[in-house]
């Protein structure tokens, strides 16, 4: 099979696949029982997993290009719809199939009473993520957004018979189709400013136009669809919202990957349509001001939560913050980071997640103060929670510290000096917060709830998600669990991959090659500067001081009440601002649709202000 | 210019309606609203004074037949956005109905479960 | 946050976002101008494959993987809807009569109107290459069919003319259609939902290639989507609530 033949055939396959199977379980459902449903699931998110890493393979040689219909462009332009296959988008539809494939295998005896939908729902989810890697059209992209989006509604509100499940999906819901909505505004004026919807020909006809108000307010409006389902701030409420309440294999998909493909998104957008248009200084400053108070509110959030799976999400937020740095930076290395960061965080978040979905089930809580001690028996649990948790703080060998250490140094080169510093903080606070419970859970360690938690949304409300309960880790749930941690660490080790990741980000990153691989079918990378990136002794140095860190603000959030009493009184005067934040995340749609326009206000008046 | 205005003012109105909204049944409609301001857009993109429908009886006969015809992408991307906005809204309309199931209210200022 | 907060949060994003999207729409082509590359190409492509129906050669053909998303999401919701309105423990299914009364005229028009609205449904789906209309048009008018035994106050009729397993069914089979021609584009064209038909002559009932198939796959599915979406809503009336809570019987949405 030649390439042409196999990007032709295999690009929309493993969108469609996920899609067939499940309209065939649907049909037949009745008449299968459970665990054929659960083998047939897992082994079609596993198939299209494996073809995603033959695409993957594939594209390390050659941009893939599929044009769905046939049709071909004649004289550099076309009507039809593209798929495009470069190493991040087929590596973010990897990322998409692997954690889908260990969510399924980890939900084996979940919601029983749902039967077939469950899964249906779970492989259309699958498709949606997918098929948004791999579009190369604008409104394409739209469509796969919106299918990611309404299988994510209802996966979130499974459990209705939990009030705060139908509630956080309401919200999750109305605000990912707001932000939707914006961006189809920004569609339509950027097909009125160009009469295109193909981002290759856009990206012609923009640089052609050059860039005028309406250029920059499109790309402002298309951008903020992506940057909610990305949780930037003030766009984030919804995520906080949905991930602690829906069931924690769904959750393995939204923080690991959902999330981080709005990011993709955006930067998708920009470099393919807008990087020969825009000024690359306000883009810049554009999406470091939106990461910092990103990483600022997720960091700080996640400190005060007791409620573990709320306390994971603001630590998706905090992270997406520093995502939104790194690929806001422009750098190829700070991007090529950010992707090998994604991977790792991946890993070992979707860990936690599992983890908490396991002391879920066991206890029926996921507070951290209800649950104290409780898990001094769970040893494989405590142990892996405890390694993902040194994970999130940048311990090598695991990917995310790989990542961060990438991204600092891109950053730098970028002239973001501050950079490190920052990422240090975001890294010491969530992987802190993270230790913090696990060791109050799993070593019984550390003393009651103070003032500030004990005010906190609790997490003894979560219902469990087994029908019947359990007293031991089942191999089902337990091999995902070691399986990901592994692979965040093996990942980590991988001779070459941060070369690799630098090498594909710069490829994501040029716009001419993209062009020239839909419109003229020159498919070749052609030459590409070697680069260098991996483990070095400095990097290690840098991942142990912010795991160091992160071990003290563990011990300060276990023992801070022990603290002498003049310096609890000068934190003290922090209180009326955390006070204020925590109200600001009110649970209240009306709220968050303000916020959602006054964040892209903002956006667009950061977008315009003379560089 | 003014009917791109009437679209922007529709987005606007849906997004007042939710902000304001004492009903969760009356915020999912107005979400709705808010999306008719994206077909209003699109479908005012594509139109063209003294053009027809995208439509042939017949083959045409002379060449620059398609600039009397106003543009069928638009419509096409409409009828697609009105899937999804039924879609949504009926999603969104089943959360209603076991909001008001599980809380006995559907007004968002009574929802206190996700706070902090 | 307070109402007040909210509203001055409110005002700000929308002075700016309002400031900058008239700004923006000054330097937008004028309303009704000619300016349309997109359609150009559009058209003359939809008349080398004879489909005289651009919207749908577009929706079809051109852009054929946006409508097999589309349904996906239609097929997405149906699904979600279906696990968000199942009857919980405790809840049971109450087969009474419905409340209100129907006027005689009310029954006689459904009657008559009935068939009607079927075979326009069948109709518009069948002619969705060649005149205005197609497969999501006719879909919700065939669906709209049933719905209206339903307003003619036959409970009893409607539920027996509507097995829910069966429109399950005949929607999964309209997606999986719609992507088997695709496969067959792969297979015969070389390219996924590739237009391997013959394409026939313009405005003839049979022309277009795939375009009629891929019609008809979706109208079933939308059909089979519409019917199966509002019997869970319709469900929900006749759910009697478990004891212990307040809200009254067949009482969806008020508290």
């Amino acid at each position: 099979m030649t390439h042409d033949q196999m990007a032709n055939a295999l690009l929309p396959a493993v969108v469609v696949a996920p899609i067939v199977v499940a309209c065939l379980l649907l049909a037949l459902g009745r008449r299968l029982d459970r665990p054929t449903i659960d083998v047939v699931a897992i082994a079609t998110s596993a198939a299209v997993a494996t073809a995603d890493g033959v695409l993957l393979s594939a594209a390390g040689n050659h941009r893939l290009v599929a044009w769905l219909g046939g049709w071909r462009p004649q004289h550099g332009a076309s009507v039809g719809i593209v798929f495009v296959g470069d190493q991040v988008g087929v590596g973010a539809a990897l990322v998409a199939g692997v954690l889908m494939t260990c969510a399924l295998a980890y939900s084996w005896r979940y919601f029983e009473n749902i039967h077939v939908n469950f899964h249906a729902l779970m492989l259309l989810f699958l498709a949606g993520l997918t098929g948004f890697s791999l579009s190369g059209d604008l409104f394409n992209m739209f469509v796969f957004f919106e299918l990611m989006g309404v299988a994510a509604y209802a996966l979130t509100a499974v459990k209705v018979e939990d009030p705060t499940a139908v509630h956080g999906a309401l919200n999750f819901g109305v605000i990912n189709s707001l932000g939707a909505y914006i961006s189809l505004m920004g569609i339509g004026m950027l097909y009125a400013a160009t009469g295109q919807l193909n981002l290759a020909l856009l990206s012609r006809a923009l640089t052609a136009r050059g860039p005028d108000v309406l250029v920059v307010v499109g790309f402002v409006a298309v951008a903020t669809g992506f940057l909610v389902k990305a949780a930037a701030v003030p766009f984030h409420f919804w995520l906080d919202d949905a991930h602690a309440v829906a069931p924690t294999p769904v959750c393995v998909l939204f923080s690991g990957i959902m999330v981080e493909l709005g990011l993709y998104g955006v930067a998708r957008l920009y470099w393919v349509a807008f990087s020969g248009t825009l000024e690359a200084g306000t883009i810049q400053r554009l999406f470091v001001v939106l990461g910092v108070v990103t990483a600022v509110v997720g960091s700080v959030m996640c400190l005060l939560q007791r409620h573990l799976k709320r306390l994971l999400a603001f630590s998706t937020i905090a992270h997406t913050g520093m995502f939104l740095i790194a690929v806001g930076s422009l750098n190829p290395v700070a991007t090529a980071g950010t992707a090998v960061y994604v991977v790792g965080h991946a890993a070992v978040k979707s860990v936690l997640f599992l983890c908490a979905g396991v002391l879920l089930n066991r206890f029926g809580s996921v507070d951290e103060f209800t649950l104290q001690g409780k898990g001094r028996d769970a040893r494989l649990t405590g142990i892996v929670f405890m390694l993902a948790g040194l994970g999130l703080a940048g311990m090598p060998p695991f990917a995310v510290g790989l990542g961060k250490v990438m991204a600092e140094e891109g950053v730098v080169r970028a002239g973001l000096w501050w950079g490190p510093v920052l990422f240090l903080l975001v890294a010491a606070a969530t992987g802190g917060a993270v230790l913090r419970v696990g060791a109050r859970v799993f070593l019984g360690i550390g003393r009651g709830p103070g003032a500030e938690e004990a005010g906190a949304m609790s997490g003894d409300e979560e219902k469990r998600e087994l029908a019947t309960g359990m007293t031991r880790l089942p191999v089902t749930m337990g091999i995902p669990l070691t399986a990901l941690l592994a692979a965040g660490a093996i990942v980590g080790l991988l001779p070459g991959f941060g070369d690799q990741a630098a090498l594909a980000a710069g490829r994501f990153a040029g716009r001419a090659g993209y062009v020239a691989a839909v419109l003229d079918g020159t498919t070749s990378y052609g030459a590409s500067p070697a680069a260098s990136a991996g483990w070095s002794v400095e990097g290690i140095v840098l991942c142990l001081a912010s795991v160091g860190a992160a071990a003290l603000v563990a011990l300060l959030g276990l023992y801070g009440t022990a603290l002498p009493r003049q310096i609890l009184a000068v934190l003290r005067t922090a209180r009326p601002a955390l006070h204020m934040m925590r109200s600001v995340h009110s649970g209240h749609i009306g709220d968050y649709a303000a916020w959602l326009l006054f964040g892209v206000g903002g956006i667009i008046v950061l977008a315009m202000l003379p560089p | 210019m003014y009917p791109y205005v009437v679209a922007g003012a529709i987005l606007f109105l849906g997004v007042i309606g939710i902000a304001r909204s004492r009903n969760l049944v009356h915020a999912v409609v107005c979400l709705a609203v808010a999306q008719s301001g994206t077909y209003v857009l699109l479908l005012t993109v594509g139109y063209q004074r003294g053009a027809t429908a995208p439509i042939f009886q017949s083959a045409p006969e002379k060449a620059g037949y398609a600039a009397t015809l106003v543009d069928p992408v638009v419509q096409a991307l409409t009828l697609t956005d009105i899937v999804v906005s039924a879609t949504v809204t009926s999603m969104l309309l089943a959360l209603a109905v076991q909001i008001a199931k599980r809380h006995d209210t559907v007004d968002p200022d009574e929802l206190r479960s996700l706070r902090g | 946050m307070s109402r007040g907060g909210r509203y001055w949060v409110l005002a700000v994003g929308i002075a700016a976002v309002g400031g900058a999207l008239a700004w923006a729409f000054l330097s937008m082509p004028g309303f009704g101008g000619g300016f349309h590359p997109y359609r150009d190409a559009a058209v003359a492509a939809a008349l080398r494959h004879s489909t005289a129906n651009v919207v749908s050669s577009v929706n079809f053909d051109q852009r054929g993987f946006d409508t097999l998303g589309e349904e996906t999401i239609l097929l997405a919701s149906v699904v979600g809807v279906a696990v968000l309105l199942r009857p919980l423990p405790g809840e049971r299914h109450r087969h009474g009569r419905q409340g209100g009364h129907v006027l005689g005229t009310t029954r006689m028009l459904v009657v008559v109107a009935v068939p009607l609205t079927l075979v326009l449904g069948i109709d518009v789906v069948a002619h969705g290459a060649v005149t205005p209309g197609g497969g999501f048009q006719g879909g919700v008018v065939a669906a709209t069919a049933l719905h209206l035994i339903y307003v003619g106050d036959r409970y009893r009729v409607f539920a027996r003319l509507r097995p829910i397993g069966l429109f399950e069914q005949a929607e999964a089979a309209g997606v999986v259609a719609y992507a088997a021609v695709g496969v067959a584009g792969l297979a015969f064209g070389g390219s996924w939902l590739a237009n391997i038909l013959p394409h026939g002559t313009l405005a003839r009932l049979v022309s277009a290639g795939t375009v009629p198939l891929l019609n008809a796959a979706v109208g079933l599915a939308v059909a089979g989507s519409v019917v199966v979406l509002l019997s869970h809503f319709l469900d929900q009336r006749f759910l009697s609530p478990p004891p212990g809570t307040r809200h009254a019987p067949g009482d969806g949405t008020q508290p």
